[in-house]
Order: structure tokens, then sequence, then C-alpha cells
């Protein structure tokens, strides 16, 4: 076996799927491919079979910035204790119409 | 998102203050893990997990991946033997559903940080283990009739309550693989219904094909509660969420008016319904055979694992080909910028 070029020593994509006109794409799951055209192709084999999918976008998993998940609690934490910022934090209102 | 979350960072300890924090974090990771797990929350692969856990679901997620890949095999021995167009048509698509399984279920283990290129070679050198049903010869036409209503059956039986598996990119998988599955049950099932209603020979070959496969689809729930030391770790983890047993009792009663609708019967005399447990009384399978076919005495044991080696070293020289491909592009593109701002 030649592990150089095994399909594993190819980058890392990751797939997202519009699944219908007029919503947006979703990540679906990530695949091996050696560039973007076989990872376009090979993303249409493994996850649409079924008619999931309208267009298919592949990123490189390189590409991808996230943020840190310890610092999960206190990187959130400012839209916490923000309830005047969803309607329902207003109730004056109640009973009177179209508000 | 995948490659961040191949980083579960190796403690590197200078010194001791750095030991104090490392075990400050993995406390407080500790404790945050089992809140997950206590709320019925579902962990993420950059989460801090236990190493027991990792690799319990690494073992697991990849023994799983490795199934649907072998699993490939007795079916598409018949795709050149299927009766008509339309069972070719389909059989091809379970194939091809059972390639796309592997594949999710592969970048799912590779989450918790093991390298695809590791798994594969596991599994090309005879270390991993899969599904021991895969090991029995499809003989006859009826076979994939019966693969498909009973080790599918099993499979989505084993899978369903997999859907909530605690680790969510396990989850994931399996919610996608349950909905693929489900069309892999009945397309069995109906072949054994058109042989059940067909000649007298067609009737019989269905029958002794459900005869073959009803012991060993009952074995894949793995073996009884008692002699299954892992089931109880899973179970806190929210890995697993009903024991073995549990699921095979479950099979059991779904089975029974199945096979009655097909016309056929199953091939245990014992078999009876006992009203005060609301369940199917079964008889005892053979767990010797199941523990040797586990340790690689199965019927087709060692074709299946050369099959699988032949294949990728024939394939070989077309990933390679791709690599070649790829790098001589990005070379080009690279000379192409680098003119550009040459001018």
């Amino acid at each position: 076996m030649t592990s150089s070029a095994d399909s594993s020593s190819w980058p890392l994509w990751e797939v997202f799927i519009r699944s219908s006109r007029g919503l947006s794409h979703v990540h679906a799951g990530s695949l091996h491919a050696p560039d973007a055209t076989m990872a376009i192709r090979n993303a249409r084999d493994l996850y649409t079979r079924r008619n999931e999918g309208t267009s298919v976008w592949v990123v490189p998993a390189a590409a991808i910035m996230a943020s840190d998940p310890d610092s999960k609690g206190a990187y959130f934490e400012s839209a916490q204790g923000k309830s005047y910022r969803h309607a329902t934090y207003y109730t004056q209102s109640e009973g009177v119409k179209h508000l | 998102m995948s490659p961040q979350n191949h980083q579960h960072a190796p403690l590197h300890l200078a010194d001791e203050g750095d030991a104090a924090a490392a075990l400050a974090e993995a406390e407080a990771g500790q404790n945050r893990f089992e809140e997950i797990i206590a709320e019925d929350s579902r962990v993420e692969p950059r989460d801090w997990m236990p190493e027991s856990y990792r690799k319990s679901l690494v073992r697991q997620v990849s023994q799983h991946a490795h199934s649907e890949i072998i699993g490939m095999q007795p079916e598409g021995n018949w795709i050149s033997r299927a009766p008509s167009l339309k069972r070719k048509a389909i059989l091809m698509a379970k194939v091809q559903d059972e390639a796309g399984h592997g594949l999710y279920l592969y970048s799912a283990a590779e989450t918790l940080g093991r390298p695809r290129e590791e798994m594969y070679d596991q599994l090309y050198t005879g270390k991993a283990k899969y599904s021991s049903i895969f090991n029995y010869p499809a003989r006859t036409w009826a076979d994939i009739g019966a693969i498909g209503w009973l080790v599918d059956g099993a499979a989505i039986v084993n899978q369903v309550p997999l859907c909530r598996a605690s680790y969510g990119p396990y989850g994931r998988a399996m919610v996608r693989i349950c909905k693929e599955e489900s069309f892999h049950q009945r397309q069995g099932w109906e072949i054994l219904h058109s042989l059940s209603h067909g000649t007298q020979a067609q009737h019989q070959m269905a029958q002794e094909a459900v005869d073959r496969f009803y012991g060993p689809a009952l074995q894949m729930f793995g073996p009884p509660d008692g002699d299954s030391p892992n089931s109880q770790q899973s179970m806190e983890w929210k890995i697993k969420r009903f024991t073995n047993d549990e699921l095979r009792q479950r099979f059991v009663d779904m089975l029974v008016p199945q096979v009655e609708a097909l016309g056929l019967t199953l091939p245990d005399p014992e078999l009876k319904w006992n009203e005060e447990r609301g369940h199917y009384d079964f008889g005892d399978l053979d767990w010797d055979e199941f523990f040797a076919v586990i340790k690689g005495n199965g019927p087709l044991s060692r074709q299946r694992l050369e099959h699988y080696r032949k294949a990728r070293d024939e394939g070989a020289w077309v990933r390679e080909a791709a690599v070649a491909y790829a790098n001589r592009a990005s070379r080009n593109e690279d000379h192409d910028q680098a003119a550009l701002i040459g001018a």
C-alpha cells in the first residue's frame, strides 16, 4: 500500500448543501478529496443521492476558523441577561392590536 | 467542524505549574462533560471528554464504518447476477449507500482525532474488527432478500437509538444512515415476498435463506447482557440507550408478524408468545459459533479481507494520479499568479 497516495493524504473538505431555493446552505458533513473539483463531485455523490440538494459548497476544512469551545460561557455571555432584546420583554401593549 | 476538532491537545507538561493547570482543566472538563451527559445534551468534537470515552467511541464508530465497507461485498457479488434490470439498479443503489454510510462514519470517527489513513490501515492489516455477519456468504438470490430484511432490519433496530448517541457527530451520521436504511430493509422483504409467492422451488429458496440468516442476524446485537462488559459503561455515557438483549427482543417481536406476512417461518421451535411478558420467547443462539466467527473463523473471513486489500491495492494508481493532477494544477496556478504579479 502506498500511503503517500492514500486518500487520507488528500485534504479534508467540509460540505454545505442548499436543499432548495430560498434556503441557506447547511453543513452536511465532510470528505477527503485531492482538489476542489473532485470534492464537489464526491460531495454530490455522497450527500445528495436522494435529491437532498440544489447546490453544493465545499470549503477546505483548514480554512475554517472556529471560536474556542472552552470560552463558551464567557464568550457568549453578553447576550445573556438582555431580555429587552426580545419583543416578549414588553408587556404593556398586551391587548393592543397590530403591536 | 472537523479540522480544529482534531486538536485534542496532548498535554506537554513543562513544569509543575503547568501540571497543576492541566489538572484543574481536566477537572473542569470532567465536570462539564458529566453535566452534558446528565442533561442529555450532546458532546461535540472540541469539547473536553474523558480519554476512555474518546477511545470507546473511536472503536465503536470505526468498527461500524468498517462493517459498512465490508458489508458491500456479499451484495456486490450479486449485482451482475440480479434477476432483472430493476433489481440490479436497486442493488447498486443499496451498495452505493453502504459505501456512503462507511464514509459518514469514518468522518465522524475522524472528528475524535483518529486519522482516516490509520483506520483504513487497521482494516487492511486485519487489526480492526467489523460485524461478523458479513463473513457469511450470500449463496442464493434469496439470501440478498434475507440480508435486506433481517440484517438491515437488525441494523435499523440497533441504529435508531444511536441517533440519540451522546456524541454529536455520531448521532448525526446515524440520522442520515437510518433514513436510507429503511429502503434497504423493505427491498429485501419484497425480494423474499416475490420468491415466497412464486414457484415451489422459489418459495423453498426464500425459506432456506431465512433459515440461514435468522440466527446470525439476532447475534448482530452482540452477546447476551451478562457477557457484554462494555455495555454498562456505554449506557452510562448515553452512547447506547438499550442493552443487547432488549434490542434483540424488540427485533424478534417485530419479525414474527413480518414473517407471517411473507408466508414463511422462523427457524426456532421455541419461538412462542408469552402473554405474561408481553413478548415472544425464543430459543438460545449458537454463541460458540458467534465467538468463533468474531475470532476470524467465519466462513468467508479470509476472503472478505483479501478482497478489500485487492480493491485497495488496485485502486492505488487512481489515488496517486489524482494527487499528481492536483499538485500539478496548483503549481500551474502558482506560476500564473507569479506571472501576473511580475507583469
